[in-house]
């Protein structure tokens, strides 16, 4: 037996969880993180599944997270592209799980880059 | 959280392509790759391209997969869920010739003219989960009904939208919901139409199979609306996935309490049960399927008094289409100036089609209400397949008629399909090409109703028949031009004589083909000719002793020994061409498409 409180809680739970589902929409923003052999093993599966929960636990229903392939760069890893509508594209490398949670704090939130994990500051 | 959801079509044309077993072995390989708490396979309902099926879509990529074997999931499993590459060779192709693979679902032609509202959650959640319906939106109608609006409000929401019954006959469903309210007594019931019978319709099964919850949401709000505490839906036993979804949603929702004494603690009470029916068409008839509901031999009755006022046990019942259902709640959600924004005058919102025949994307298709039939032919189901041309589309099944193809721009709403003498239906669209035989095609669907007629009424069970004899004749090439009047004048005693609308609308299939296709029926009858070379009594095969090179290829398939070889060898050739002997030929067929060289014409 489930009060409306209860339909209420189910429907933002899931809702969290099917985002992975919805179309595209024009102002999406796309986190794409670099999961091929080498970002794998630099450690880009606690980064996404950071990622992932971020924007679940943020209700962040334009975001969406996916991965891509090798991108040439194999000592940078891991790496992750953050794609906002109508600017440049930015690439932050040797991500953690730590930096993954302050770049969407900082940088898909509040829309300031994170220029400390940028991939200029390293080369 | 997972980061990637499979879905794979549970619909009953893949489900017998073998989905299961690719769920199956997606399962087991993301098990053994690591994966079950990053990957979630979900079996969904219909996606409606049933042509290519069995159908796969990945999330977040979107890419769609058509044709999937069992051997390929391993493919898909290591390159797109692993290393995150995209299968290609697997993407779902427009044409056979289009090398631009369509990687997402909505960028296909069939699903670009498509507005889905009856089926809007078929192919995107898993019909097994309440969690995922009530995700979208699901019961949030049931919640605004029970908490904000009185049943007064709600009929006048449904009324002001326009919704008619999506089962065939179009009645207001406004008008019917406010007719069972108003009707005197303690006691009412709300009953869910799911008989389909028509032969090539399953709008209401992927329904059924892909959103069982929004039907067990509407009839709950419909409940509220007329004052009834208990409903039927009455399914063919012919639908068993259908019915064991349906079962699965309603237990959930029982377990929510979104059935059962107290709904979300408002005091509403209501509940549902599923009658199974053994698969008489007459049953999708209301009052004969009320009959059977309560127990009894599945046989019409006259009307009035109508079911809203005297159905179920003698009590008043609404009793609505599963289309019509389906779109109750999002009205409700969206407003009725939502719904009448997709429409014509008098015909507003969607219609769910079955799309099929010579058809390249057969499948399910919603459109809006007044798309010409060409959209739906050419640009959705992506025109007929080798080339052939359109010749008509026979809508309604059973008891419509056919659009023939100088009226293929024919807006899609029940008045102008009336007009042109067919029906809307519950939604079977059969298209013809130029090798169908218009005179067949009516014989086909005239034994089916011969077969169905439930045998009450003399007009209906008597004259079907001879009605039937009538074509036989035409096919046979036995018939006479008064054959023709004869059939004509018998159509329409049938039609005037009969209790219900199965004996009404069984004469519409010779009534329409008598009308636009008159030439054929004259050519079968006066020079004995089938003109699309189908009716085998007035087709004969023979060989062109010119380009007949003797290789006896045919000969070799005939299954009756009916091609022999002459003794006389043409100029230019190193063997004696063959004959037919038209004596023993059974006319099959075997030998025209064995031949490679176009020896063999049907005429």
């Amino acid at each position: 037996m489930k009060s409306i409180a209860d339909i209420k809680a189910i429907r933002d739970k899931m809702q969290a969880q099917i985002v992975v589902r919805d179309k595209e929409q024009s102002n999406e923003i796309r986190i794409v993180v670099g999961m091929a052999t080498c970002g794998i093993s630099a450690g880009a599966r606690p980064v996404f599944n950071t990622l992932m929960d971020e924007v679940s636990t943020r209700q962040l229903r334009n975001v969406k997270v996916s991965r891509s392939g090798c991108l040439g760069m194999c000592r940078l890893e891991p790496i992750v592209e953050v794609f906002v509508p109508g600017q440049d594209k930015v690439t932050y490398c040797h991500v953690d799980a730590d930096k993954a949670k302050v770049i969407i704090a900082n940088h898909i939130v509040n829309g300031n880059i994170c220029t400390e994990y940028l991939i200029g500051a390293e080369e | 959280m997972f980061r990637s959801h499979v879905l794979v079509c549970g619909g009953t044309g893949c489900h017998s392509n073998h989905s299961e077993e690719i769920i199956k072995e997606f399962n087991n390989l993301i098990v053994s790759q690591g994966l079950e708490k990053d990957v979630q396979v979900v079996r969904t309902g219909c996606f409606g391209l049933c042509a290519v099926g069995p159908v796969v879509i990945i999330y977040p990529e979107g890419a769609f997969y058509s044709k999937v074997q069992v051997s390929d999931v391993e493919e898909i499993v290591s390159e797109h869920l692993v290393k995150g590459r995209i299968v290609e060779r697997l993407l779902h192709k427009e044409t056979e010739t289009d090398s631009a693979a369509v990687k997402a679902l909505s960028d296909t032609n069939f699903y670009k003219k498509q507005t889905r509202v009856a089926l809007r959650n078929c192919g995107v959640i898993n019909p097994e989960n309440i969690d995922e319906y009530i995700a979208y939106d699901g019961y949030q109608a049931l919640i605004k009904v029970l908490t904000e609006m009185q049943p007064q409000e709600v009929i006048d929401v449904i009324t002001k939208s326009g919704l008619r019954g999506r089962g065939g006959a179009g009645f207001p469903t406004g008008r019917k919901w406010q007719f069972t309210k108003d009707a005197p007594g303690d006691v009412k019931y709300v009953a869910c139409n799911a008989d389909e019978g028509d032969p090539g319709a399953f709008m209401d099964r992927s329904i059924l199979e892909g959103d069982p919850h929004a039907l067990v949401e509407a009839m709950t709000i419909a409940g509220y609306a007329v004052g009834a505490h208990q409903g039927y839906v009455y399914v063919r036993a012919e639908y068993p996935i259908a019915v064991s979804r349906l079962q699965i949603a309603i237990d959930q929702a029982r377990e929510y309490g979104l059935l059962g004494d107290n709904i979300l603690e408002s005091g509403f009470a209501f509940d549902i049960e599923i009658r199974l029916g053994a698969g008489a068409f007459v049953c999708g008839e209301e009052t004969a399927l009320i009959t059977s509901i309560e127990g009894n031999r599945g046989e019409p009755r006259p009307r009035p008094p109508f079911p809203a006022v005297k159905g179920l046990f003698g009590k008043p019942t609404l009793l609505n289409n599963v289309e019509t259902y389906a779109n109750v709640a999002q009205i409700i959600n969206k407003g009725a100036d939502w719904f009448t924004q997709m429409c014509t005058e008098r015909s507003r919102g969607t219609k769910v089609f079955a799309l099929g025949g010579k058809i390249n994307n057969t499948g399910l298709v919603e459109i809006p209400m007044g798309t010409p039939l060409r959209t739906v032919v050419e640009d959705i189901g992506g025109g007929i397949p080798n080339g052939k041309k359109f010749k008509a589309a026979q809508t309604g099944g059973p008891s419509g008629g056919c659009i023939p193809a100088h009226l293929i721009d024919t807006p899609i709403e029940y008045e102008s399909l009336l007009a042109i003498g067919s029906m809307m239906g519950s939604g079977g669209l059969i298209v013809m090409d130029e090798d169908n035989c218009m005179v067949d095609s009516a014989k086909f669907f005239l034994e089916f109703t011969v077969d169905e007629s439930c045998g009450k009424c003399t007009a209906c069970r008597i004259g079907t028949k001879r009605l039937y004899e009538l074509l036989c004749k035409v096919t046979d090439g036995k018939a006479t031009m008064e054959d023709l009047d004869k059939m004509e004048e018998l159509c329409y005693y049938i039609k005037d004589n009969s209790l219900c609308g199965l004996g009404q609308s069984a004469p519409n299939p010779v009534l329409s083909t008598l009308k636009y296709f008159r030439e054929e029926y004259i050519a079968h009858v006066r020079d004995k000719v089938c003109p699309a070379g189908v009716c085998k009594s007035l087709v004969n095969f023979s060989i062109l002793k010119d380009k007949c090179i003797g290789c006896k290829m045919c000969a070799r398939a005939c299954p009756a020994d009916a091609i022999l070889p002459q003794t006389e060898i043409m100029p230019g050739k190193k063997l004696p061409y063959l004959v037919i002997d038209h004596n023993k030929c059974v006319k099959c067929g075997n030998c025209m498409s064995t031949c490679k060289f176009k020896a063999i014409i049907k005429k």
